[in-house]
């Protein structure tokens, strides 16, 4: 009974940082980019989806359609005029520029919105909760889950299922072969960013709908969502999802032994399934 | 014996001599000099929330300056809400700035560094806003051995203690009929820990008026899950809640606990629920929280620099900031008052161990209540360098256009503090 609640409510944590991580990996999988300033571009899309909630008066929820378009059109620009000029054989220089990248995203939400702590307020709809009879859950943390399960879902079809998926997959593979056949990598790698940041912005509406955010919370749930994506194997956008499953039910167990447990218990999960199968879970490519 | 300060003075003097026997034109400094006042506070950064009456605070204390007889000058540093970037402002206030007394605001990762290094280059601080625990205690060489305590000669400040955050928090729940059953949120930090702990803690306070304690034990900040805890104050049968969590994981416990059906009669947090814009964060779940509240609009206090009331500078500062009035405001008005009163009681303001004799005579009636150092409240061991000033228990109240107003329930700890209300059950 309690350890049904305990996994069920660590499933549904799962969801969260799955979607914490599928831009991540998204990125990652296509470009090798270890995008370092992921968490403050999710921050920076809360304080979009705020703005856009504050001055047009609309629900949170419809204020992500508008907020997602433009944070495409953010991640376009920021990889056309800036990630694509550092890729290269070199991987320092594009982690450099993403740290870089990290701070002045921090302090630039810092001069713009204050230190406040903000909140986006979706309603009632935010203590509500369904009674399945065995276990409790809330309304909210079950939409996170469906939302990340809906946004691997289409990602996974756009990757496998459309021409751009097909070009994403050739550049992945091979960059040159793939430039032999008339694909331009640079637009490609625009397109996959500007797709990443619009699931950082779905992945904000649930972080900033479930508790408060301020400018400087972005990294700390960085690590999480790193660990997420290599627990499930690089490029694998399901093994994302099962990634975050997995740190999130291994918390949820340590949090119900004893609450100082919770954090360490996930890393150690990561640690488990390092040590088990060093590419992950479901690993896609062989590099 | 030849300490660093008369060394100093009679190399000075030494300088001085030969100065004016060799005949060199050198300007007079020391003719129309300034008094010079460093002021350290998180104005970037996660604390800065605390910081948001500084410029406000300081440009008063500045118009006022002239009309008292003080020649000042204000250097502002920002410990950007980091202990170390806090030391290093310190020093550059203390070596490059050259500045005859410090002031200190908001929080001990700001105070605890600037004081100690000041203390070590025996300049005087007058300090605030930190519970003088984590302050006195955090300073010492070893925090774990009382009997090695030793008080500070340059170092002064003024906030209220763990113990009466406490006795606020409980006498609320003696006034309300409740099965005693208490939920406790303590992270592990430094506040969480001091909370928890068996000696000086709330535990052994409650043991000893009947509550029953369900803690399951401390959590990282940033959690993401709170539902271990959740189900324990279930099952428990909690019908209080308390704790001192970071405002984001007092929202994530809140809204999952309301997810959950754990439903307590009175919530008493301290820390997350300080600011208006924490608690209106929240929306309707807000309704009837209760926190500490260490200075407000209502508090029958007025000021010594220019004798306007505690409502009065709350009013100014809406109107200056455009937001509402934050607890920091009066404290660091205070500051202010302190140091003008200590600065007008000595001869020669830039002798450090004059001034520092004169903050620690101090006996002023400030907006935030009486500063007054050696009084039998604080133990012993800390009575030198402690005042406290009084704390109440509030009540935040959602207004229809969905702003809080924090409304005073608890006075028992400072009696002269007036009711706005009584306390209100949330179920």
């Amino acid at each position: 009974m309690m350890l049904i609640d305990t996994l069920a409510q660590g499933l549904l944590l799962g969801g969260l940082y799955a979607l914490f991580a599928a831009g991540l990996s998204l990125v990652f999988g296509i470009m090798r980019l270890v995008n370092l300033a992921h968490g403050d571009l999710i921050i920076l899309g809360a304080y979009l989806i705020l703005t856009l909630a504050t001055v047009t008066g609309l629900h949170p929820f419809v204020a992500v359609v508008l907020a997602a378009p433009l944070m495409f059109g953010l991640g376009w620009l920021l990889q056309t005029h800036l990630l694509n000029r550092v890729l290269g054989e070199d991987i320092l220089p594009p982690l450099l520029v993403t740290f870089g990248l990290s701070v002045v995203i921090q302090n630039g939400l810092l001069s713009a919105f204050t230190a406040d702590s903000r909140k986006l307020t979706a309603g009632p709809i935010e203590a509500a909760s369904v009674d399945l009879g065995i276990v409790t859950l809330g309304v909210m943390p079950v939409l996170t889950f469906a939302s990340a399960v809906a946004v691997v879902f289409a990602l996974n079809r756009l990757f496998y299922r459309t021409a751009l998926g097909r070009a994403f997959r050739a550049t992945s593979d091979d960059q040159t072969t793939a430039q032999l056949m008339g694909i331009e990598p640079k637009r490609i790698f625009a397109m996959a960013t500007g797709i990443a940041l619009v699931v950082a912005t779905i992945a904000a509406l649930f972080l900033g709908t479930r508790a408060n955010f301020d400018p400087s919370i972005g990294p700390a749930r960085l690590l999480y969502a790193f660990e997420a994506v290599i627990i499930g194997g690089l490029g694998s956008l399901w093994g994302t999802l099962a990634g975050g499953i997995v740190i999130g039910m291994a918390q949820a167990v340590g949090a119900s032994i004893n609450p100082e447990w919770q954090i360490l218990s996930g890393h150690i999960a990561f640690v488990i399934v390092l040590l088990l199968k060093p590419r992950g879970l479901f690993p896609r490519a062989n590099d | 014996m030849i300490t660093r300060r008369t060394l100093l003075k009679s190399g000075a003097a030494f300088t001085a001599a030969a100065a004016t026997s060799s005949g060199l034109a050198l300007p007079a400094l020391a003719q129309t000099k300034k008094l010079k006042i460093g002021y350290v506070s998180p104005q970037t950064g996660p604390l800065s929330a605390f910081s948001a009456a500084d410029s406000f605070m300081v440009e008063k204390f500045l118009a006022s300056a002239p009309g008292l007889g003080l020649d000042v000058e204000v250097i502002v540093k920002d410990s950007q809400s980091n202990p170390n970037r806090a030391a290093e402002v310190a020093k550059e206030l203390i070596s490059r700035d050259g500045v005859n007394l410090i002031l200190v605001a908001s929080t001990p990762e700001t105070t605890n560094p600037v004081c100690s290094i000041a203390e070590q280059e025996e300049i005087p601080v007058i300090s605030t806003v930190a519970p003088w625990q984590p302050w006195f205690i955090g300073q010492q060489g070893n925090p774990a051995d009382p009997a090695s305590w030793q008080a500070f000669d340059y170092v002064y400040h003024f906030f209220w203690g763990l113990e009466d955050n406490i006795a606020t928090f409980m006498n609320m729940w003696n006034s309300v009929d409740t099965n005693k059953k208490v939920a406790a949120l303590w992270p592990n930090d430094g506040d969480g820990n001091a909370w928890a702990s068996p000696e000086v803690g709330m535990p052994p306070a409650l043991a000893a008026q009947g509550y029953e304690l369900t803690d399951p034990g401390r959590y990282q900040n940033l959690t993401d899950d709170f539902s271990a805890q959740i189900n324990a104050f279930k099952q428990a049968g909690c019908e209080i809640m308390t704790g001192i969590p970071i405002p984001p994981d007092f929202t994530t416990f809140w809204t999952q606990a309301k997810q959950q059906g754990f439903n307590p009669k009175l919530v008493s947090v301290a820390k997350a629920l300080l600011f208006p814009e924490s608690v209106a964060a929240l929306g309707e779940l807000g309704h009837n929280l209760t926190a500490e509240v260490w200075w407000s609009p209502n508090h029958p206090f007025k000021s010594s620099l220019t004798g306007e009331s505690a409502a009065d500078l709350a009013k100014a500062f809406e109107a200056a900031a455009k937001r509402q009035w934050t607890m920091p405001v009066g404290f660091v008005h205070a500051l202010f008052e302190v140091a003008a009163d200590a600065i007008s009681r000595v001869d020669d303001p830039t002798d450090g161990d004059a001034l520092a004799a004169a903050i620690g005579s101090t006996n002023l009636d400030t907006v935030v209540g009486k500063v007054q150092w050696g009084r039998d409240n604080v133990p012993e061991f800390a009575r030198k360098n402690i005042s406290k000033t009084p704390l109440v228990g509030g009540q935040w109240r959602r207004k229809e256009d969905d702003t809080f107003d924090l409304v005073i329930v608890e006075n028992a700890g400072a009696p002269e503090i007036p009711l706005g209300g009584t306390l209100e059950t949330l179920s």
